[in-house]
């Protein structure tokens, strides 16, 4: 267990380190702590990790609105927001367990060397209890790791990988979003249905863990429908341009062309396939069809008019009618005259949940605050009745298969809701092949 | 057979792309003797020449209408773009369908004079200098004209749509006598490529054909004597400089439609295009063109399924593996001259 | 003493002092001042401007000496990190059989590179360790994931062997007991220091490293490597193979890169991929020639002048900005607020870009040559003479582009 606190031992190691005769001053202030940057004055310090600069910046710039949006509902600022809706009423508006909140923010880089550097200099310089936020599996995993060892709590943003609460999974790291698995699991009956239960997939797959889980998921769910997969093919991260890849997809025999792409892969493959007319083309009697099965809203701006009538799944989306989703956005689109994007919804509830659970454990400590969000059952964040699975620290609810719209309104109107898959059909034991091999360790409180 | 021919077509056109952008690096560098980091930032600006003008043509007044609501339930705000309205439905639509080859002619103009107040306001004080520190203030310039982008037009990619007419591919395989489908090609990469075509052939043409390229030419080969025999040297390598700002400019332009832009695309292509020009020899023309097609051609055929699973991975690393062997079996790239840049 | 003359002596003690002293210097603000946003005398910052500083250190050896410019030695910090890492999965976290493990794999890649790289000079060199350091990056972040973990980054799970690990062992990187991110905290006054384990470790480490380099500098071979810079024809010409020089280089400053990524991965138990990307090698490049090339405190200012940027500017938001000018009247508050905003936080890419264009512009020989060029103003000494022994090191003579 990793220590960052003042003991005798460390500082007399410290003292030989330094050697060369610096004299060891004795004025001691720092009082012993029960856990890690306990807060001692009147406000508690959260840490945001979004990337701000990279490809992902635009995303990160969402996220941390959302948290900018939480920490003042937390504080009792603006109209409340989900506090309304939340099945918890612990949160009163009046910060956490009394103190107000503050927050700062680091830019990740999409980098997971970054991440950690960031978020380093959050717990170390500011004394931050709780890091939320990030855009990537890579960054997600990287950082969780990271505060597993120094001992505060990791609220993910936007991982997707199953690595995160699988082979990855960490005691202090919690993930609201949903994984690969779930994807799969939602939309291959809805992609059943749609185009019938004998296609063959070509899939065009990101060379790295999170495309090759996303692929494994898909593929594992749709072959169990009937669907046979033709072909898997790993597209280079760097690849900006796929029209090598998509060129021989015709030829192959298959009538789907699956995109286990995301952000700037996913938005070029899905720019060239339809740039290719592969959704014109007639094979083996079939329309042609493409799916992209993780959407998010700004992938969706970025492709423009080529995710017409391209299914893939979401976590959230501010179209839902339940009376938390329609609080978030009411507000959030108050303040920033935008729909907030689904990612800004996992770190906007990330960021309560958290607040909720130190009510509930009435500390700070990380190891209350995990023991309060294990198998903590809750309603009114938007996506219908959720469990934060004990097991494995991730989230059960419903998910969303998404279509884009054929026939956009306005600028945010680019994909619209097929169909809310049930939790139930999206579960899955702890111990599921995919999710194998991991370990949540003991919690880490830092002391 | 028709796996080949089709990523024949594709090579030719991810060589079109690389063959113009090195092109102008090759100039700039024969011209002034300036290693130009900042060229992909050029190629980048191009392209957000294509989105603004898209931006500037959808201008619009806001109409409510109240039939319809929005994501938080006021009347719905309907944009109804000004040149619509000027132009009626059917013109105004098809300018707008029509902007990213508009924006051709808006980007010359832009680009030639981006390029002339990078010349004059900057580079001009770094010929004297050692590349090192070229390519420190050149990369530096990188940096702020993409962030200046970020900071206008956000990190997301920005749709910028062909026109109409050139949606949907055109069956090759037909023609020559394959079979339904195997060999297509889009129609936008068909001009893309011809478009390249074109602009290298009249680099090439006014650098061989007018006496303005005589001159530059004449300059490249011994900068000192046709200084000496009265000519102005400087003024023409800055307008070469704006031509080459104008051809990665123009690059950019026409790729729009191909990728969405985005601010940091300029980055993704310097490294590549670097490659390029180096393989095809430091300061020559003819090599650069070569190097572009050939190094496209060929990560075309390593992304093909048969050589994919024989060497996994080998088009995450071909570019860099054919740049290495060109390099250790010919020194100087293809057509380098010896002596430039091994000091 | 120790081989050095008498001014290298005096700037060897400097070293020192500063780097022992840097928990202190770089905390200059109280807590809970406004401006203790730009303290940066944490320990996962200091020891960031101490590993970099090595890796700027070797880097310079290679291109501050002989001129040849590498655009790949991000490979060799990628390597070190793998290396620890792997020490760690296989044996304990102690982080000593990694470091050697990572110099001396390191070594070796910067063998194989230089050997073939070597044969080229100018760009074409250049671009060969790019595309070593370019096709490394690209390999270990997709298909030598079994041996890299690809995107999530390397590091040590529960049911790694770890052979050597007893039940007291710590649980993190530790050197023979001294637990790597164990810390002492002082206040004094409204200052609080923080004292870690790590970053001594690393400054000792950067300190023999200095002075490594400083004797490289001043022998026989470090003048042999200065003529290569200066004239490789002539140099050939009095009948002497350069290439045994410059390879000899190559590999130091692999080396020096691959322990630079050890210490980074024996700070922080994980090695990610990006470390090889070519960024990271640009960043190595930019850090040298903005500090100044050639001198030898120049890529550690470089070094620490980039990270600093990194970590601190980014973390400067808006609201930040609103509590330092919350005293001014609310308009003028905003406005100050909004001119500043594209700046700081997500734009801290734009004030890097503008600095780095500044330092070129206006400083040809990097920070360093405005340290001087402050410290002759100061004492009124003329400029020619300048800080010892770095006037005529740091400008490269500009040679002919095309002939």
């Amino acid at each position: 267990m990793s220590k960052f606190q003042i003991n005798r031992r460390g500082l007399i190691k410290s003292g030989a380190a330094i050697g060369a005769g610096l004299a060891l001053p004795t004025i001691f202030t720092s009082s012993a702590r029960a856990y890690l940057n306990e807060p001692k004055g009147a406000t508690v310090t959260l840490g945001f990790n979004v990337p701000q600069t990279g490809p992902y910046a635009d995303e990160g710039l969402d996220e941390l609105r959302a948290q900018e949006l939480a920490v003042q509902h937390l504080n009792g600022e603006g109209d409340g927001g989900m506090l309304n809706t939340f099945s918890s009423k612990m949160l009163k508006g009046n910060g956490i367990l009394g103190k107000k909140v503050q927050f700062v923010s680091g830019d990740t880089q999409t980098k997971s060397d970054a991440a950690r550097a960031a978020a380093k200099s959050m717990i170390e310089k500011d004394g931050a209890v709780m890091i939320n936020g990030g855009s990537s599996s890579g960054v997600a995993v990287a950082v969780q790791g990271l505060c597993q060892e120094a001992g505060v709590i990791f609220m993910a943003g936007l991982t997707h990988s199953n690595d995160t609460t699988g082979k990855d999974k960490k005691r202090n790291g919690f993930r609201h979003f949903f994984n690969a698995y779930m994807s799969g699991e939602a939309l291959a009956p809805v992609l059943a249905k749609a185009y019938g239960a004998d296609r063959r997939a070509y899939h065009l797959t990101a060379d790295y863990t999170w495309g090759w889980t996303q692929q494994e998921s898909i593929a594992a769910a749709t072959e169990k429908l009937g669907w046979e997969t033709v072909n898997n093919v790993l597209t280079p991260l760097a690849a900006t341009d796929f029209s090598s890849y998509i060129a021989p997809v015709l030829n192959s025999g298959a009538d789907v062309l699956i995109l286990n792409h995301y952000g700037g892969n996913m938005v070029n493959s899905l720019t060239n396939a339809v740039q290719f007319g592969l959704r014109d083309k007639m094979v083996n009697g079939k329309q042609f069809e493409i799916i992209v099965p993780l959407y998010s809203e700004l992938m969706a701006a970025g492709a423009g008019a080529n995710v017409r009538g391209v299914y893939g799944s979401m976590n959230w989306n501010w179209q839902l009618q339940d009376e938390g989703s329609k609080a978030f956005v009411k507000s959030f689109g108050e303040k920033y005259g935008r729909p907030p994007s689904n990612s800004a919804h996992t770190c906007y509830v990330q960021t309560l949940l958290y607040a909720d659970a130190c009510e509930r454990a009435g500390t700070f400590d990380p190891c209350g605050v995990v023991a309060a969000l294990e198998g903590f059952e809750f309603d009114g964040m938007g996506n219908g009745p959720t469990l934060y699975r004990a097991d494995d620290h991730q989230c059960f609810k419903d998910v969303l298969v998404m279509k884009g719209t054929d026939n956009p309104t306005n600028e945010y109107d680019t994909l619209e809701i097929v169909e809310v898959t049930p939790r139930a059909q999206v579960e899955y034991a702890p111990d599921h092949p995919m999710f194998a091999g991991g370990d949540l360790g003991q919690c880490n409180s830092g002391a | 057979m028709d796996a080949i021919i089709l990523q024949v077509l594709n090579g030719l056109d991810k060589g079109s792309a690389y063959a113009m952008i090195a092109l102008g690096l090759t100039l700039i560098f024969g011209t002034l003797g300036v290693v130009n980091f900042a060229h992909g930032a050029l190629f980048m600006l191009g392209s957000f020449c294509a989105v603004t003008l898209q931006r500037i043509l959808s201008l619009s007044y806001t109409v409510e209408d109240p039939t319809q609501k929005d994501f938080l339930g006021n009347p719905l705000k309907v944009d109804m773009p000004y040149i619509v309205s000027w132009f009626g439905d059917a013109t105004g639509n098809a300018i707008l369908d029509w902007s990213v080859p508009l924006a051709i002619l808006f980007a010359i103009p832009v680009m030639l004079l981006i390029g002339y107040v990078m010349e004059r306001g900057l580079i001009k004080h770094f010929y004297k200098r050692p590349h090192a520190d070229q390519i420190l203030v050149t990369f530096g310039l990188a940096i702020v004209i993409q962030e200046i982008v970020k900071y206008f037009y956000g990190a997301n990619p920005i749709p910028t749509p062909a026109p109409d007419m050139f949606r949907g591919s055109v069956d090759f395989g037909v023609m020559i006598g394959f079979a339904q489908n195997e060999i297509i090609y889009p129609y936008w990469r068909l001009v893309y490529f011809l478009f390249s075509a074109v602009i290298i052939g009249s680099v090439f043409a006014f650098l061989r054909f007018t006496t303005f390229g005589m001159v530059v030419r004449a300059g490249m080969a011994d900068r000192e004597t046709v200084g000496l025999l009265g000519i102005n040297i400087d003024k023409r390598f800055t307008i070469m400089f704006g031509i080459a700002a104008a051809v990665a400019g123009l690059a950019g332009v026409m790729y729009a439609p191909i990728n969405s832009p985005n601010y940091h695309m300029g980055m993704d292509f310097l490294v590549l295009s670097f490659v390029v020009v180096v393989v095809g020899g430091m300061g020559s023309l003819p090599g650069a063109v070569l190097a572009g097609f050939l190094l496209g051609i060929l990560e075309s055929f390593a992304s093909m399924n048969e050589v994919k699973s024989v060497l996994p991975g080998i088009d995450q690393i071909i570019i860099y593996l054919v740049a290495i062997i060109i390099l250790l079996t010919r020194p100087r790239g293809l057509m380098g001259r010896k002596g430039v840049m091994e000091e | 003493m120790l081989g050095l003359s008498k001014k290298d002596r005096n700037l060897l003690i400097l070293v020192i002092l500063l780097t022992l002293a840097t928990p202190i210097l770089l905390q200059p603000f109280p807590e809970g001042s406004a401006l203790a946003q730009f303290n940066a005398g944490y320990p996962d910052l200091m020891q960031r401007f101490a590993i970099y500083g090595i890796f700027a250190i070797g880097f310079n050896i290679l291109f501050g000496l002989t001129g040849y410019l590498s655009f790949g030695h991000a490979a060799f910090l990628g390597v070190g990190s793998y290396s620890v890492v792997w020490m760690y999965k296989l044996l304990s976290y102690n982080v000593l059989p990694g470091l050697i493990l990572a110099v001396i794999m390191s070594a070796l890649f910067a063998l194989l590179i230089g050997f073939i790289s070597l044969r080229r000079s100018g760009i074409y060199f250049s671009i060969l360790t790019l595309a070593f350091a370019q096709m490394s990056f690209n390999l270990a972040y997709s298909v030598l994931t079994p041996l890299t973990n690809g995107e999530t980054g390397l590091q040590v799970y529960t049911n790694d062997p770890q052979v050597l690990m007893s039940a007291g062992s710590p649980s993190s990187p530790h050197f023979f007991g001294i637990v790597m991110n164990e810390s002492a905290k002082i206040d004094v006054g409204g200052w609080q220091f923080t004292f870690s384990n790590g970053y001594y470790f690393c400054a000792i480490i950067a300190i023999l490293v200095f002075y490594l380099s400083l004797r490289i500098f001043r022998s026989p071979f470090g003048i042999m490597l200065r003529a290569i810079k200066t004239n490789q024809t002539r140099m050939s010409y009095t009948g002497l193979n350069s290439r045994p020089y410059t390879l000899a280089a190559f590999v130091i400053s692999g080396m020096y890169a691959g322990l630079a990524g050890g210490l980074l991965a024996s700070m922080d138990p994980l090695a990610g991929a990006e470390r090889m990307q070519w960024t990271a090698s640009g960043e190595v490049v930019l850090m040298t020639i903005l500090g100044g090339a050639g001198t030898l405190m120049g890529p550690v200012l470089g070094a620490g002048f980039i990270k600093y940027f990194e970590n601190i500017f980014s973390k400067i938001n808006d609201n930040i900005l609103h509590t330092w000018f919350s005293a001014l009247p609310d308009g003028l508050e905003d406005a100050i607020v909004f001119m500043l905003h594209p700046f700081i936080g997500k734009g801290w890419n734009l004030t890097l870009g503008l600095l780095f264009m500044m330092v070129v512009i206006f400083l040809p020989g990097g920070l360093i040559e405005g340290g001087t060029r402050i410290w002759n103003l100061v004492t009124g000494k003329n400029k020619k003479r300048g800080v010892p022994g770095k006037a005529k090191e740091h400008h490269p003579t500009p040679t002919p582009h095309v002939n």
